[in-house]
């Protein structure tokens, strides 16, 4: 044994301890059952808005995609008249849908940093923390949540820039806001699910290519239900980017909506999601 | 050496396999309260997975880990309450500043609101960073990366701190800097400190005890004194002159673990992320 810890531990058996670490021989009082999932999920949030605040590159080229759909898909279409529109202008029809589908874009490779987490020992360190694995995926979740929609409030802002006709009712867009970040929950979930089964950052991209223009062209973003073949109807029905799309419609746009089913199935979504990725992060752990 | 011998980590029989690979094999170790321990043993000895055993990370059967007196397998959150774990990589967050780096530690330990930016300042000042505090971790030294992580894991308290490979790629000053740190914190708070090392004159400079890992099992126990001249007992007895320089741990950890080459040593991930670390901090 070395000679110097010896002699440090008699000084602190007699209290003579170094000034201003009082707090840090205390350990914080636990908490514990409802209380303890809204911390994990503002510590995530905390950490995501952060890290926007400090490094913005990723919100400004993010927003040249949804741009560009706006600009020139939206105001081509909107000039062909091609694609029925609930009576609003097509651009205006178009933006909840690219709102929608940025918000997923960014949800949808949120396993990647997972992946990176787990690589840099970040993941290895949260789980031995008292959170339990359901509310750190609960944290995360609601992490590319606020993440999303801050991308989607510049896509709110560029669509407004390109005269889209939304509503400024604050009541309707906390409800724009509510559904952007269940959505996100969901798809962020989804990517987590799938780095837990496919465990490395390659496969993950490949299989967050394969997947993310099937879910934007197989949901009602870009064009209605009616228009679809049946087989795609039954894909857009399944697809929870359809009610996320429905219901940013109905607040934003005021179209028709089925603003109830969509919160539901949003939520289920998002539940379902929770669940599959937090009983699979145990891989990611090992 | 310690205030009352009680017991910080008891293992019995603790055993994790990856597939067929047994990669620990029946470990019985004891680390006693407030001691700092070295666990070591070559690359693919079992040293992170019975780590990772200890922190829940990995699932163990009930009665194999109990940290003070808690059992790893049945009381998980009250296990991690008492822990601070630094792993092998470099783990603090690029993109945050230290402060946020540990503030994000202070909650989701629960540290209340009133008290979490003076207890933040407090672990960064432990670790001499408060300087630095508000530097994105991103510009940090390798050397402060590793203080940080410190920082983040004495923010909640706790009782037991588990670094792996804590100085890992650092240069000797840096390492001299990390440990410096980690004995002052040790001797002001009383935790007790288990630590895994490559490096055999750290463990003999700053471990009370050390335990020699090989195949997955304890194959060496005691203070680095005692293995030192136990080794120098057993070359007299086979007949070396008394001439003979003392043994130096190194040279124990060569007698446990051979000199040889071993196929069965680190994994392909074990490699890459401790070059990858090491390859950061350099």
């Amino acid at each position: 044994m070395s000679e110097a810890p010896a002699a440090q531990h008699a000084a602190s058996a007699d209290g003579d301890r170094p000034e201003g670490i009082g707090l840090l021989l205390r350990p914080p009082a636990p908490r514990a059952g409802w209380r303890l999932l809204p911390t994990r999920v503002v510590a995530m949030c905390a950490v995501e808005l952060q890290k926007l605040r400090h490094d913005r590159t990723e919100l400004y080229t993010r927003a040249v995609q949804p741009a560009l759909w706006l600009l020139i898909f939206g105001q081509t279409f909107t000039r062909l008249r091609a694609i029925p529109s609930d009576g609003v202008p097509y651009i205006d029809y178009l933006a909840p849908g690219i709102i929608a589908q940025s918000a997923m874009f960014v949800a949808i490779f949120y396993g990647i940093q997972i992946i990176w987490e787990r690589d840099a020992g970040i993941l290895n360190k949260l789980l031995v923390t008292p959170t339990p694995r359901a509310a750190l995926i609960t944290g995360k979740a609601f992490a590319a949540g606020v993440k999303s929609l801050v991308q989607a409030v510049v896509v709110i802002v560029i669509a407004a820039v390109l005269g889209v006709a939304l509503t400024w009712n604050p009541l309707k867009l906390l409800g724009v806001a509510a559904v952007v970040v269940l959505g996100s929950a969901f798809f962020s979930c989804l990517s987590i699910t799938i780095a837990g089964i496919v465990l490395s950052r390659d496969r993950l991209m490949g299989f967050g290519q394969a997947i993310t223009m099937p879910l934007f062209f197989g949901s009602n973003a870009l064009y209605p239900l009616s228009v679809m073949p049946g087989w795609l109807q039954v894909v857009s029905k399944a697809n929870p980017l359809s009610y996320q799309v429905d219901a940013l419609r109905g607040l934003l746009l005021g179209t028709p909506a089925h603003l109830a089913l969509d919160f539901a199935v949003l939520l289920v979504a998002a539940a379902l999601g929770i669940t599959a990725a937090s009983s699979l992060l145990g891989r990611l752990a090992r | 050496m310690t205030r009352d011998g009680a017991e910080a980590v008891a293992c019995t029989g603790l055993a994790h396999a990856f597939g067929e690979t047994r990669a620990v094999d029946g470990l019985d170790l004891t680390v006693r309260e407030s001691e700092v321990f070295g666990l070591l043993g070559p690359n693919g000895a079992g040293k992170t997975t019975a780590i990772r055993c200890m922190t829940t990370l990995l699932p163990v059967p009930a009665g194999m880990v109990r940290v003070f007196g808690h059992d790893a397998a049945r009381d998980r959150m009250a296990v991690r309450r008492l822990l601070g774990y630094v792993p092998q990589q470099l783990s603090a967050d690029a993109g945050l500043t230290g402060r946020e780096n540990v503030a994000l530690f202070a909650r989701v330990f629960d540290v209340p609101r009133r008290e979490r930016a003076e207890r933040v300042g407090q672990a960064l000042a432990a670790v001499g960073l408060a300087d630095a505090a508000d530097r994105l971790a991103g510009t940090y030294s390798g050397g402060m990366v590793r203080r940080l992580e410190l920082a983040q894991a004495l923010v909640s308290a706790p009782r037991l701190l588990i670094l792996d490979e804590p100085t890992i790629g650092l240069d000797p000053i840096a390492r001299t800097g990390v440990w410096e740190h980690i004995n002052a914190v040790r001797a002001a708070t009383g935790m007790t400190v288990l630590v895994t090392t490559h490096y055999m004159d750290e463990a003999d400079q700053y471990c009370d005890r050390v335990g020699l890992m090989h195949h997955g099992r304890i194959r060496a126990l005691g203070t680095p004194a005692e293995l030192r001249e136990g080794l120098g007992a057993r070359r007299r007895a086979a007949g070396a002159p008394d001439t003979d320089p003392l043994p130096t741990l190194e040279d124990v950890f060569r007698d446990i673990a051979g000199s040889g080459l071993d196929e069965q040593s680190g994994d392909f991930r074990d490699v890459r992320s401790t070059r990858r670390t090491a390859r950061r901090v350099g």
